[in-house]
C-alpha cells in the first residue's frame, strides 16, 4: 500500500490501529518527494530532520492513547506561511535568505493539532500569479502533464498533494489561487470566509482580500482540515466568529448564473461543467436548482481586483526595504514590480478618484450582488477557469490575459465569501478541470455538505480512479 | 492613459533602468485602459467598501507582553550596530 496516497481520515485511522506508524507514512511522502521535486519543482524546503522528528513524537504520543485533529500527518505548507527557523522566501528572491523568528498563527494551530511539516512549497513570488510561472526559483510543473501549469498563486501546495508528496497542504487565495489550482490538479481546494481564519504570520499579499484556506483529497479532509485552522485570533484583528447551521440537503436551493455557461468558456470545459449541473440538478436530491441566477457586475471583477489589489499590494510590500530583513528591492520581479508600480499611481495624488474609489465601490455593487442572489438561493455553483490548465509559457507574456484567468474566482474575495473547488473531470487531453461551490459568509458548513453529496454521487466514475503518470 | 514610469517607480522605491522602463511603460498602460471598464458602472449614491467584516475598532487592553528579543529581532539585518538597525545616512554635514 502506498502510505502517501492516503486521504487524512485514512491514515488517521491506520495510524490509530497501529497498521503503520506516522514515522513510515512521514517516510514515504519524503521518499516521493525525493524522487519526483527535482522533476516538478515543487518544494522550495525540504524539512526532512525536522519532519521525521515530529513524526517520531507524534508516534509516542498515539502509542500513548493521545488523540489530536492532524496528529502524525504529513501536510505542506505554501512558502508564503512563516515558520519558525525554517527559511521562508515568499518565492522571491529578496526574502531569499530570510528566516523567521516566530511561526503563523495557522501553523501553530497545525503544530498543536499534531501535523507533521514536510517542508515549504513553491508559488508565484507574492502570490502574484494564476499558474506558478512567476515564481523567482522556477515554475512548478503539473503532475497530469509537465508541459502544462499547476495553476496558482499556490501551485507548489496543489501539485505536492496531487502528486502524492503530502496528505494535505494549506495555501492562500487572493482572486482564486487556491481554487484554480485545485481545480487544475484534481483535488480539493479551500477558500474560507474573509476573516475566518486568521492572516497573521503569513506574508500579506492585498490585506482586504487574502483569505487562508488549504488542498485535501477529499471534502470530507478539507472539513477535518478546516476545523483545526478557522478561529478568532487577538493577532489578526479582521478574525471573527459566527454561529452557523446548514439547512439539510432535500431544504437547499442551489443556483446557477446563466451567463457563466456562455461562449467565454472552453469547450470541453462547458462540457464537463454542463454534465456536473446535471448531477446537481437530479442526483443530490435537493429542494430546487434555479437557473436564473444573475450577478449582474461578475464582468467588473477583474478590473475593480486589478486597482483594490496592486494598491494593497504597493502598500504592503513597501515594507520590504532590505534593512531589517532581505534584499534590496531592486530585486523584486517583474510581476512585483508591475502591481506595486500600478498600485502606487492609482493611489497617487490625482488619480485617487477616478480609480481607487470607483473600484471601491464597484465592490460594494459585486457584493451586493451576492447578497441578493442568497436570498433567492442558499448555494450558487460556477466555472473556477474558463479553459482547462494551459501551457507552460502561453501566457507569460500577456500580463492581462493572465489576469483574465481569475475571472471567475475574484469575485469571491471582493465579496468575501467562501468558496469550495472540487474536482468534475478530465479533458481529452488528461487535464483537470473543477466547479466552485459558493455561499453566504461563513457558510462553509454547507459548502462541505454539498461537496460531499456530489462527492458521493459520482464516487464511482472511472475518472475518479486516475492518478497522474509521474 | 499613459503612465509615467520614471515618476511612480521613484514614488514606489523602485530602481528601474531604461529597458525596464519601456517594458513597464507599455504593460501597465495596457492594464490601465483595460480598468477604464469601471467607468461604464453607475456608481451614484454607492457606498465604497473597504472591509467586509463589517468589524469596527477592535481592541485589546493596553499592556505589555512578551515580544521578540533584541537578537532575534536583529536576526536577518544584514547591517547592524550595537544591537540597532544600521541604515545609510540621511542627514549629512
Amino acid at each position: 500500500m502506498n502510505l502517501n496516497s492516503l486521504t487524512i481520515k485514512e491514515a488517521k485511522v491506520g495510524l490509530k490501529n497501529k497498521k503503520f506508524s506516522s514515522v513510515e507514512l512521514t517516510k514515504a511522502c519524503l521518499e516521493q518527494i525525493k524522487k519526483y521535486n527535482k522533476d516538478l519543482n515543487v518544494f522550495i524546503t525540504v524539512t526532512e530532520k525536522e519532519a521525521l522528528d515530529s513524526a517520531k513524537k507524534a508516534d509516542e504520543l498515539i502509542l500513548s492513547g493521545q488523540d489530536l485533529p492532524l496528529l502524525g500527518i504529513p501536510i505542506a505548507l505554501k512558502d508564503l506561511f512563516l515558520t519558525k527557523g525554517i527559511k521562508t522566501t515568499a518565492a522571491s528572491n529578496v526574502l531569499k535568505d530570510y528566516i523567521p523568528q516566530y511561526d503563523a498563527t495557522v501553523v501553530k494551530k497545525l503544530k498543536d493539532a499534531g501535523a507533521v511539516i514536510l517542508g515549504k512549497t513553491n508559488l508565484d513570488a507574492w502570490a502574484h500569479g494564476s499558474s506558478g510561472e512567476n515564481s523567482d526559483f522556477g515554475p512548478t510543473k503539473n503532475p497530469w502533464n509537465k508541459d502544462y501549469v499547476p495553476g496558482g498563486s499556490s501551485s507548489g501546495s496543489a501539485a505536492a498533494l496531487t502528486a502524492d508528496m503530502c496528505i494535505a497542504s494549506t495555501g492562500t487565495d487572493t482572486a482564486g489561487s487556491i481554487r484554480l489550482p485545485a481545480s487544475f490538479n484534481n483535488i480539493v481546494g479551500l477558500k474560507p470566509t474573509y476573516g475566518r481564519v486568521s492572516r497573521y504570520g503569513i506574508v500579506a499579499m492585498a490585506s482586504s482580500l487574502d483569505s487562508i484556506g488549504h488542498f485535501t483529497k477529499t471534502v470530507e479532509d478539507s472539513a477535518l482540515f478546516f476545523n483545526v485552522t478557522a478561529g478568532k485570533d487577538p493577532m489578526d484583528a479582521t478574525t471573527l466568529e459566527k454561529e452557523y447551521t446548514a439547512k439539510p440537503l432535500n431544504k437547499i436551493k442551489i443556483g446557477v448564473d446563466p451567463d457563466f455557461l456562455s461562449k467565454s468558456l472552453e469547450i470541453e470545459t462547458l462540457n464537463l461543467l454542463a454534465k456536473a449541473y446535471n448531477v446537481f440538478k437530479n442526483d443530490l436530491e435537493i429542494e430546487d436548482f434555479i437557473p436564473d441566477v444573475s450577478l449582474s457586475h461578475q464582468e467588473y471583477g477583474i478590473a475593480c481586483y486589478y486597482i483594490i489589489q496592486p494598491a494593497e499590494v504597493s502598500s504592503n510590500l513597501a515594507r520590504y526595504d532590505g534593512i531589517r530583513y532581505g534584499l534590496r528591492r531592486a530585486n523584486f520581479g517583474d510581476e512585483a514590480k508591475r502591481r506595486i508600480m500600478l498600485g502606487t499611481y492609482t493611489l497617487s495624488a490625482g488619480y485617487y478618484d477616478t480609480y481607487y474609489k470607483r473600484a471601491m465601490q464597484v465592490r460594494t455593487l459585486i457584493k451586493q450582488d451576492f447578497d441578493t442572489a442568497f436570498k433567492k438561493v442558499d448555494a450558487i455553483i460556477a466555472p473556477v477557469s474558463p479553459t482547462p490548465p494551459w501551457k507552460l509559457g502561453e501566457k507569460i507574456n500577456d500580463p492581462l490575459k493572465m489576469y483574465l484567468s481569475d475571472k471567475f474566482t475574484v469575485t469571491a474575495n471582493l465579496a468575501g465569501i467562501p468558496g469550495l473547488s472540487i474536482p468534475i473531470g478530465f479533458t481529452s487531453k488528461g487535464l483537470p478541470v473543477g466547479l466552485q461551490i459558493l455561499g453566504p459568509h461563513f457558510s462553509e458548513e454547507l459548502l462541505f455538505k454539498i461537496g460531499c453529496a456530489y462527492e458521493q454521487a459520482t464516487k464511482n466514475e472511472i475518472w475518479r480512479k486516475l492518478k497522474p503518470k509521474l | 492613459m499613459k503612465i509615467d514610469a520614471s515618476h511612480v517607480a521613484k514614488l514606489a522605491n523602485l530602481p528601474l533602468n531604461l529597458v525596464e522602463e519601456k517594458k513597464f511603460e507599455k504593460q501597465l498602460s495596457d492594464i490601465l485602459s483595460y480598468v477604464e471598464k469601471l467607468k461604464e458602472v453607475d456608481t451614484k449614491n454607492v457606498e465604497t467598501t473597504s472591509q467586509v467584516t463589517g468589524l469596527e475598532n477592535v481592541t485589546r487592553e493596553d499592556e505589555t507582553a512578551t515580544s521578540l528579543s533584541q537578537e532575534e529581532t536583529l536576526s536577518n539585518a544584514k547591517s547592524q550596530h550595537n544591537g540597532l538597525f544600521k541604515v545609510k545616512a540621511i542627514l549629512t554635514e
